[in-house]
């Protein structure tokens, strides 16, 4: 007993110094719980959320717009990948995630159960979405936790692209007809309340924050990300001349923050347990390319096996 | 030409490796060159032993051309 405690101190005391936890490093149960469970939903949310924009791919109204959206999709399998690699550091196998995934225990963001109506929603998503994942993302950067802190690193590099070209997306719209425009609107009415959501539950009911922030593997609670994004939001919703959809989003000028509206946070329950719009086709969607997939990955494997008889053959023969 | 770490991913051998590596870790001209090594076969250094092992070079500027002082004047050098 007395071991463990002492274990655990030094394990806090580490942290507490700000040095990084690796992966053949003591730590307690609860730690590499609780990371295989963020570092793997986080995985997850990356490969989940290639469906919703992959719907628009072949219809792109341009090949510049093609080749970005083509390209944004790709990074986020790359994503996907650094992080299921993170979390198989901690000594979990890819292929038990997966399944978790699959026989619905895990969860992913729920801003995937949303459908994509239009080719404006894919300029919100890059903008408003992979926003508010760069907000939730950069201070993972120096979570606590190494590789974990380093495929962040890696993912927050590739986002800026993303943001950047959905915000280029409602920019055309916006500078286009009156029908685009409205498109665009019509895109940030849909997309902006669930972005929001995309932070989590307010602070005060959020249940795995407080230890979660001891170690250092979150460094800003909920509250403030959601609040940073907001204020970081708005003035570029004013720039393209559109208006966001909360009556009593305000700045406040004492406090040198913006005010906002509260968050039907029936409908974030809602789709957190399964009953969005899209949770039975995204999932799938996922365990169809998963099941068509089985041959490759046979084919891999007996490859891998032929190559290692093949070997052994030879040697013998010397 | 000196080699980084990038990360990690999963093949069935090491040709398949390099062909994974280059799609996930070089979509942006990350690198010219990939080395590919198994897992297993990497001893690496015990981070926590890190100040033992690299600081003892702090203090050895004279292991540096700036240490040497020379005239301003000449050049070349
Ligand atoms: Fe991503
Ligand atoms: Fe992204």
């Amino acid at each position: 007993m007395t071991e463990i405690t002492s274990l655990e101190e030094r394990f806090q005391a580490k942290i507490d110094a700000d040095q990084r936890i690796e992966p053949r490093d003591w730590m307690p149960e609860k730690y590499r719980k609780t990371l295989i469970r963020q570092i793997s939903q986080h995985a997850h949310s990356e490969i989940v959320g290639m469906l919703p924009e992959g719907n628009w791919i072949t219809r792109a109204p341009s090949l510049r717009r093609k080749l970005g959206l083509i390209a944004k999709v790709q990074d986020e399998a790359g994503h996907g990948l650094y992080l299921y690699s993170a979390a198989e550091t901690l000594g979990v196998e890819r292929d038990e995630l997966i399944d978790q995934l699959h026989i619905g225990k895990a969860k992913y963001s729920s801003i995937f159960n949303y459908p994509t109506l239009t080719w404006a929603d894919i300029g919100a998503i890059g903008w408003l979405v992979d926003g508010a994942a760069i907000m939730n993302q950069v201070p993972l950067c120096r979570c606590s936790y190494g590789p974990y802190a380093r495929a962040m690193v890696r993912v927050c590099k590739e986002e800026s692209f993303h943001q950047r070209q959905g915000y280029e997306i409602m920019l055309t719209l916006c500078e286009g007809s009156p029908a685009q425009k409205a498109m665009a609107q019509d895109a940030l009415n849909r997309w902006w309340w669930p972005a929001l959501m995309m932070f989590g539950p307010n602070d005060a009911e959020s249940t795995h924050s407080a230890q979660s922030m001891a170690w250092k593997i979150k460094r800003f609670s909920n509250d403030e990300l959601r609040q940073r994004f907001v204020d970081m939001t708005k003035p570029q919703a004013d720039y393209l001349g559109i208006t966001i959809p909360d009556p009593d989003l305000k700045w406040d000028e004492e406090k040198q923050k913006h005010d906002f509206g509260e968050i039907d946070w029936d409908e974030f329950w809602k789709v957190v347990k399964g009953h969005g719009p899209c949770n039975k086709e995204r999932l799938a969607a996922r365990v169809k390319a998963h099941e068509e997939g089985q041959w490759v990955r046979d084919a891999a494997v007996a490859y891998a096996n032929k190559k290692v008889n093949k070997i052994s053959n030879n040697s013998q023969v010397a | 030409m000196s080699h980084k770490h990038a990360g990690s991913l999963h093949a069935a051998d090491a040709e398949m490796a390099i062909n994974n590596a280059r799609d996930v870790y070089t979509r942006r001209q990350e690198g010219v060159s990939l080395w590919v090594v198994e897992s297993k076969y990497i001893t690496a250094s015990n981070p926590e032993e890190s100040e033992s092992l690299f600081d003892p070079a702090e203090d050895k500027i004279y292991r540096h051309p700036t240490f040497y002082d020379l005239p301003d004047e000449l050049e070349y050098i």
